[in-house]
């Protein structure tokens, strides 16, 4: 079965190579034109057949000095499931304190990977020397 | 029932307001934006004229001139920051200096005090960045640069302290006579007044035709304007006019009193009353009419361009009268330049028309006539500065990086009266905004203190307009 | 007056990483000052990934990169301030801020570290005509409100300028439920990492319109639409070109200009190409013991080059307060020609190099199969071959001592030149 060729950019080095790809019987399954390296191959044929995306995010919190706290996948998910994963993270609301790495969803959408904090935000009441809009973080988590 | 309603707050009505406020008057001042000084006051040159320029045995003359002398007075009242730095019109060839000449004595017929004709040699000792082919130059001692808003805002807060009332997004959508008094019809409200004043700018023809049947016309005169960063606010010391030409008025080219360089207008008659674009035509005939001017300018530094629109009429003189057929009804229209150098003067005029259909006015003895100055965090010495920030720690946090303006000075703008509501309120009256990063660092913070300082919440902060909506939500 | 042996103008990456290595190198007066409410500058609102990838081995996202410095500082225990704002620095290194608890400030430094970053070019700065309604921001204050404060800034959007930041937004924008409806671009190729393009563009189908600009816009109070067109080779908009998108929102990502108000009053000389001041390979400035790193000096593409450059800003105030400098002397002159833009650092005094020294550089144009040239004083010192160098992206350059002390250079130069085909 032949397809049509498809064309894609690496990204899997600054150069950006234009490269073609289309399905055949090869053993493979694919063939790819246009890459400079092998590092191309393995690129294209993943785009094709599983292409896979790090999501980035902010997800509400509560308690702390600021109402956004950043997220991620700490993988990287199918980019067929962005936007479910996306509706499932904008579900959650997290409290205060939460510590650089926590996990705040466990495998989402049974793809082995899991929504990550970005950072640690601290309770607001923790925080020394709140006056005004001023603070100076003292204790560290 | 009020005595006197002025309909439009720019710098005529605001003018007029405060005169009123010196007598037992109710007065007051309808305005259809969402805040005062929102029309051609806030988008012009900000010159306050000598005189020498307006036709002789006009109106505008006459007001011109006195309007001029009272400048001093009035900011010095009102703290509004107004510099008389002069005036050049510059000529590059004979014919030029053939109109210098007719133009000054144009100015001594007028009453203009202090003019000369320099020589070449005295011009660019006196402005050394102009191009080396001009030949000389009509100086004018009287001239000045002054802040527009920031007086008609000064103004507007003197009138209410001294009793004027204001309305704020009221259109006025139709005027009736009734017997002896007028109901005028602005917003959702029935206004009974027994005078109106008609400061309406640009919309001045639509207020008169709503009551008289003697008809005139506004013609939005478009003017573009380009502001360049302060680096380039010490190029030139006075106003610099050329002469007009063929090719047109040309540009003007002036500081401004916060130290900025602006140059413009361009002069366009549009057809609405809404064209308030800037064009790339526009940007390109200022370009082209400043180097013929300047030498070495560099338009890399122009932080912002805007436009204004001017209300001309077909006479060429200002229509300051009550309608013959509305007694009770006093146009103040086509107020285009001089208009802002004469509006203390016209204000006196009206005054005298008022007196005249009311008779005897008795004077408010409670009026005061300073007003609070706006704090200049980084114009006070390290002493004030320090004292001001163990009063009040909210002078100790800089908001506007560029121009160091503190949310000490942001608060107390938000809660004068007519106060700031919006971030180009609190653009005109503090000044965060105006600097080269063009709000990039203040706004969040701007509107995080508009929203608590009025109770509001963030998404509800406009820019300007009601509908001027920045954020449209939260994330989710 | 407060006295402190090195202060450090700038909490992000840069300052950061200047005051834990001018720390490292036995400095212990050390004081950090930062404007904003917590440290880590500009990362904190950099949620996506791509950071780290040289010094870490990992992807981290800003705030994470952020954190691991911010961490270490604080463990250190270096001294810093939030909330303040630098007023005014001098040539004596008299730093005067301001914050709402110590009111005004005045800070004696022996060396001081310049570490501001950027600010963002602005819609008058480019002179986009039309009207001028609410909904035009520049995409780093979009990313600011969205990421930070968790607030959206517009429904249907248009971006100007193909830079990493348009880019980045246009995907961020879209995840939050908005219309990404184009981003155009002025030059003829984008000015953004070609993953971005990618991963931003590409996966969103949002079309990219290269060669393009914004030519009007419309809306009173809000935007209400925009109209691009089609530039010449002299970025003049094409008549007949225009396509005009209803929108309520115009993000510009135009470029970013290194804010360098406080270096300008102190009287250090700045480089009219890059913005920055003019810096010797110690990261000093024009004047003594005053350093500068990070985005202050010139933009950088990798915030992993910035924790190198300011780990060497911070080790070389380290040696100046102690009295280790080397002086101010035979200084060569470093300068890109022919295809670089601009080339840092512009000065070298060869007795401050051990090993080597990496110039860092940006072409002005997209070029394939070149070779860039290192000369001294017009003799060809060595060559190195790029099969793809791109404006969007920093190049870097090595060179040794030897390279170096070969013959006696006052001017070092680096050129393009093209491949033999």
């Amino acid at each position: 079965m032949i397809l049509e060729p498809k064309d894609m950019i690496c990204i899997a080095c600054p150069l950006g190579c234009r490269l073609s790809i289309y399905e055949d019987n090869s053993a493979e399954g694919f063939i790819v034109s246009g890459n400079k390296c092998l590092r191309g191959i393995d690129y294209a044929v993943k785009e094709m057949t599983n292409p896979t995306r790090v999501l980035t995010t902010t997800v509400k919190i509560s308690k702390a000095f600021f109402s956004r706290i950043p997220v991620r996948t700490n993988g990287a998910i199918p980019k067929s499931l962005i936007y479910e994963a996306m509706k499932l993270i904008n579900c959650i609301e997290i409290q205060a304190p939460v510590r650089m790495g926590q996990v705040l969803i466990k495998n989402i959408l049974d793809t082995g990977v899991d929504i990550i904090a970005s950072r640690s935000m601290y309770e607001r009441e923790m925080l020394d020397h709140i006056k005004d809009s001023t603070f100076e973080v003292k204790k560290s988590l | 029932m009020f005595d006197v309603a002025v309909i439009g707050a720019g710098i005529t009505g605001t003018f007029i307001a405060r005169e009123l406020s010196k007598y037992q008057l109710r007065v007051l001042m309808i305005e259809k934006d969402n805040d005062i000084a929102n029309g051609t006051t806030k988008a012009n040159s900000a010159i306050v004229h000598a005189g020498y320029d307006v036709l002789q045995g006009t109106l505008k003359a006459q007001l011109n001139v006195k309007g001029n002398k009272m400048y001093e007075e009035v900011c010095r009242e009102l703290q509004v920051p107004f510099k008389r730095i002069g005036s050049l019109v510059i000529a590059f060839n004979n014919n030029e200096i053939k109109l210098l000449e007719e133009l000054y004595k144009r100015g001594l017929s007028n009453g203009v005090p202090d003019m000369e004709i320099l020589s070449r040699e005295r011009v660019l000792a006196l402005e050394p960045n102009l191009n080396d082919d001009v030949i000389g130059a009509l100086y004018a001692k009287t001239a000045g640069i002054v802040g527009p808003w920031e007086l008609a805002i000064a103004l507007a807060e003197n009138a209410l302290e001294n009793g004027v009332e204001l309305f704020l997004n009221s259109t006025v959508t139709g005027i009736k006579k009734i017997k002896d008094f007028y109901c005028v019809k602005a917003g959702n409200q029935d206004i009974n007044t027994k005078l109106v004043i008609n400061c309406a700018g640009i919309y001045a023809d639509k207020i008169n035709d709503m009551v008289s049947d003697i008809h005139f016309k506004m013609l939005p005169f478009k003017g573009e304007y380009n502001l360049f960063d302060k680096n380039a606010g010490d190029m030139v010391n006075t106003i610099i006019f050329r002469c007009p030409s063929d090719a047109g008025k040309g540009v003007v080219i002036l500081p401004t009193v916060h130290g900025n360089l602006l140059i413009g207008p361009t002069s366009e008659l549009v057809d609405s009353k809404d064209a308030l674009q800037t064009t790339s035509e526009g940007l390109k005939f200022i370009q082209q009419h400043t180097k013929l001017t300047l030498k070495g300018i560099n338009f890399g530094n122009v932080i912002t361009s805007f436009t204004g629109l001017r209300a001309k009429t077909m006479l060429h003189d200002f229509i300051i009268e009550e309608a013959e057929d509305a007694l009770g009804f006093i146009n103040v229209a086509g107020i285009d330049s001089p208009g802002l150098t004469a509006a203390p003067a016209i204000a006196e005029y009206v005054l005298n028309l008022i007196k005249h259909r009311l008779g005897n006015i008795q004077k408010n003895e409670k009026f005061s006539s300073s007003r609070r100055p706006n704090i200049n965090f980084m114009e006070l010495s390290v002493e004030e500065k320090r004292k001001i920030i163990q009063k009040d720690p909210k002078f100790g946090r800089i908001i506007c990086r560029c121009e160091g303006i503190t949310e000490g000075e942001i608060i107390d703008v938000i809660h004068r009266k007519p106060g700031a509501k919006t971030l180009d309120g609190v653009k005109r009256r503090a000044r965060p905004g105006s600097g080269r990063c063009q709000g990039g660092f203040c706004t969040p913070r701007v509107m995080e203190i508009i929203a608590r300082e009025l109770g509001i919440d963030i998404t509800e902060v406009v820019k300007d307009g009601l509908d001027s909506y920045i954020l449209t939500g939260e994330t989710k | 007056m407060n006295n402190y042996e090195i202060v450090v103008i700038g909490g992000g990456p840069a300052g950061l990483a200047a005051a834990i290595e001018a720390r490292k190198n036995g400095v212990k007066k050390i004081l950090l000052i930062e404007r904003d409410r917590e440290l880590g500058g500009i990362l904190q609102q950099c949620i996506h990934n791509g950071f780290g990838l040289h010094i870490f081995k990992e992807e981290l996202t800003g705030p994470e990169y952020a954190e691991r410095y911010i961490q270490e500082l604080i463990t250190m225990g270096i001294e810093y301030k939030l909330n303040t704002m630098v007023i005014e620095i001098t040539k004596n290194r008299q730093i005067t801020a301001i914050n709402t608890i110590d009111g005004i400030m005045h800070i004696q430094g022996k060396a001081i570290i310049l570490a501001m970053g950027c600010r963002e070019r602005t819609r008058g700065a480019v002179r986009i005509p039309g009207t001028r309604p609410a909904g035009i921001l520049t995409a780093g204050m979009a990313q600011r409100f969205v990421n930070m404060e968790g607030y959206m800034i517009g429904k249907r959007i248009i971006i100007l300028g193909s830079g990493d930041i348009g880019l980045i937004m246009a995907r961020r924008l879209t995840l939050e439920g908005a219309q990404v409806l184009a981003v155009a671009e002025i030059m003829p190729f984008s000015g953004g990492l070609t993953r971005n393009i990618v991963q931003c563009l590409e996966d969103y189908n949002i079309p990219l319109f290269l060669s393009h600009t914004v030519v009007d816009i419309e809306g009173q109070d809000r935007v209400k639409a925009v109209t691009i067109a089609k530039v010449d080779k002299n970025s003049i908009p094409i008549k007949g070109t225009e396509k005009r998108f209803e929108c309520d929102t115009l993000l510009l990502s135009v470029g970013l200009i290194p804010e360098n108000e406080l270096s300008k009053c102190a009287g250090i000389e700045l480089d009219k190409v890059t913005g920055g001041s003019i810096v010797n390979e110690s990261m000093e400035t024009s004047i003594e013991g005053i350093f500068a790193c990070g985005n202050v000096v010139h933009v950088h593409d990798l915030v992993d080059w910035v924790t190198e450059e300011s780990k060497r800003a911070g080790k070389s105030a380290a040696k100046y307060v102690k009295g280790e400098s080397t002086g101010r002397y035979k200084v060569i002159n470093i300068k890109g020609i022919n295809g670089v833009r601009y080339v840092i650092p512009q000065l070298l005094r060869v007795k401050n190099i051990t090993e080597s020294i990496n110039l860092m550089m940006r072409v002005d144009n997209i070029y394939k199969n070149i070779k860039f040239i290192v000369k001294g004083n017009g003799q060809k010192i060595k060559e190195i071959k790029r099969a793809h160098v791109a404006p969007g992206e920093i190049e870097t350059i090595k060179i040794t001592l030897n390279e170096l002390t070969y013959r006696d250079y006052n001017e070092i130069s680096v050129e393009i030149v093209k491949e033999e085909a």
